[in-house]
């Protein structure tokens, strides 16, 4: 095991430690992979009741406009993504891609209208470098403030609900990628309706000095349990969600990578507010004319997981490649393994058989559609 | 005779014949495994050469082969639910049987004491 003197720690990490988690490095930080249940059973309770994750070490900052108008914030954030962040109404959040010229992907992120600030939630090994950017780019018209008092931690799963509006009943009438400023055990803090996992739940933002407070309120409701991030990885994996850094990097597109319902109308070809954005020429067309390759969900036939790195080929001799997994695993409530991977357009259809070369074997894939599970998004 | 390696395997030694599984210490390590992968009988392999895989949530691990010899039989009981090896690694989650080249070979490796030293 790595030594682990050098690493940060989360604002939760010794209640982390006290809650019997396994603790690892990840992103620079001490995180816990498992706790005590284990990774299988920790999935299947976030599923069915509710999780606890700790995810201070993703990144949280404001950006500001320096003339105090937010259409300003938004239209300079629109030089940097090819989403609509103009339209984006007070109280609700956006998924969003910082792009590059190539088309690239630099990170993806979570950002949220909060009346006179976006409030934005990017990855943790991404965030030293995504603040070094966005204040490269639009540092003139923006104030980028990096929160490091505050921690995240995200409640998830169907029961979710029923427990934070026992502590704040306004949660409970929240929509999917809503967020409000309420307060919890007396506490202002941020929360959206939103997570990464594909089951109903809250994301939520709270000073460092009471996270440990508010956490161990909600693992002390029965229903609810501490989960490390080998769940996390498993619940995303089955809901489809890319993870930067595997699924998306500097090397895949928008459009390759599936993402385009990320996109919207306005700021594609047809849109009063096309392009603008970093690798605009490539995404556009991409979105018009589709790409070489496509991120799809990928099934195996039988019980080996089909890891990330996994060459895909068309048949089970054929020495031509025609994709790759990006990741895949064990999805503990399908009870077999789940992959996503970049496969050449031609193949991507559901259903197509195709063949994982796993330890110098082919085994046979399909192609499938995701989310591998029905998400419990509140959508009214 | 009870004997281990340094790779994590233990191995009950019959006469000729090896019961050969993963120790406890190493299943907690790995976390909950999902899949096996076991050799086929009659397989011939040397000491060190990989015998079977184990899939955890997290990672794909090799077990290895602690002495040369012939797979005789596996248990089919973990690859058809491979948390046994979780539940009762020592026992019920055995992995295969080898008929042994060298029987008394398995004097050089570790007894429980020593095993447990190298772990603790």
């Amino acid at each position: 095991m790595e030594p682990t003197g050098s690493l940060l720690k989360t604002p939760l990490t010794e209640l982390n430690k006290r809650l019997g988690g396994k603790i690892v490095p990840f992103a620079g930080y001490e995180m816990p992979v498992q706790f005590p249940g284990g990774v299988l059973q920790e999935h299947l309770h976030t599923r069915q009741q509710a999780g606890l994750f700790d995810v201070s070490h993703m990144g949280q900052l404001r950006v500001r406009a320096r003339s105090g108008s937010l259409d300003d914030a938004a239209r300079a954030l629109e030089t940097l993504m090819p989403i609509d962040v103009l339209g984006l109404k007070q109280g609700r959040q956006r998924y969003g891609l910082l792009t590059q010229e190539k088309g690239g992907i630099l990170d993806d992120l979570m950002f949220a209208n909060l009346g006179d600030h976006f409030f934005v939630i990017v990855n943790a090994a991404c965030k030293k470098s995504d603040v070094a950017h966005i204040r490269a780019e639009i540092g003139k018209i923006c104030e980028i403030e990096e929160i490091s008092d505050r921690a995240l931690i995200a409640l998830q799963g169907p029961v979710a609900s029923r427990v934070l509006a026992a502590l704040q009943p306004a949660v409970g009438a929240m929509m999917f990628m809503d967020v409000i400023e309420a307060d919890l055990i007396g506490e202002k803090c941020i929360i959206s309706r939103s997570g990464y996992t594909g089951e109903d739940g809250y994301e939520i933002s709270v000073p460092s000095h009471r996270a440990e407070d508010l956490v161990e309120v909600l693992v002390s409701h029965p229903a609810v349990h501490s989960i490390g991030l080998g769940a996390r990885d498993s619940l995303r994996l089955e809901a489809g969600l890319c993870l930067y850094g595997s699924d998306i990097d500097t090397t895949t597109t928008p459009v390759e990578a599936a993402l385009e319902w990320a996109i919207q109308k306005v700021r594609r070809a047809e849109g009063a507010r096309a392009g603008g954005f970093p690798g605009d020429a490539v995404i556009l067309k991409q979105l018009q004319q589709g790409a070489e390759r496509r991120r799809v969900g990928i099934l195996a036939e039988g019980r080996a997981p089909v890891r990330g790195g996994t060459a895909i080929f068309a048949s089970e001799t054929s020495s031509e490649q025609v994709g790759r997994v990006s990741s895949g695993g064990f999805g503990p409530t399908l009870g077999k393994p789940v992959a996503m991977g970049y496969i050449a357009s031609q193949y991507t259809e559901p259903g197509t058989g195709l063949y994982a070369e796993v330890r110098g074997t082919r085994m046979p894939v399909q192609v499938a559609t995701m989310p591998f599970i029905t998400p419990g998004y509140k959508r009214g | 005779m009870l004997k281990f390696t340094e790779d994590h395997e233990w191995l009950q030694v019959d006469g000729n014949i090896a019961t050969v599984g993963i120790t406890k210490h190493a299943v907690e390590q790995l976390g909950d495994l999902v899949f096996i992968d076991l050799p086929k009988i009659g397989s011939a392999l040397s000491q060190g050469d990989s015998a079977a895989t184990v899939e955890s949530v997290k990672a794909a691990s090799d077990v290895y082969c602690p002495l040369q010899g012939e797979i005789v039989e596996i248990n089919t009981a973990i690859a058809d639910d491979p948390s046994l090896v979780n539940t009762d690694p020592e026992a019920a989650g055995w992995f295969f049987r080898i008929k042994l080249a060298d029987p008394q070979a398995a004097e050089t490796l570790l007894d429980r004491t020593a095993y447990d030293k190298l772990v603790g």
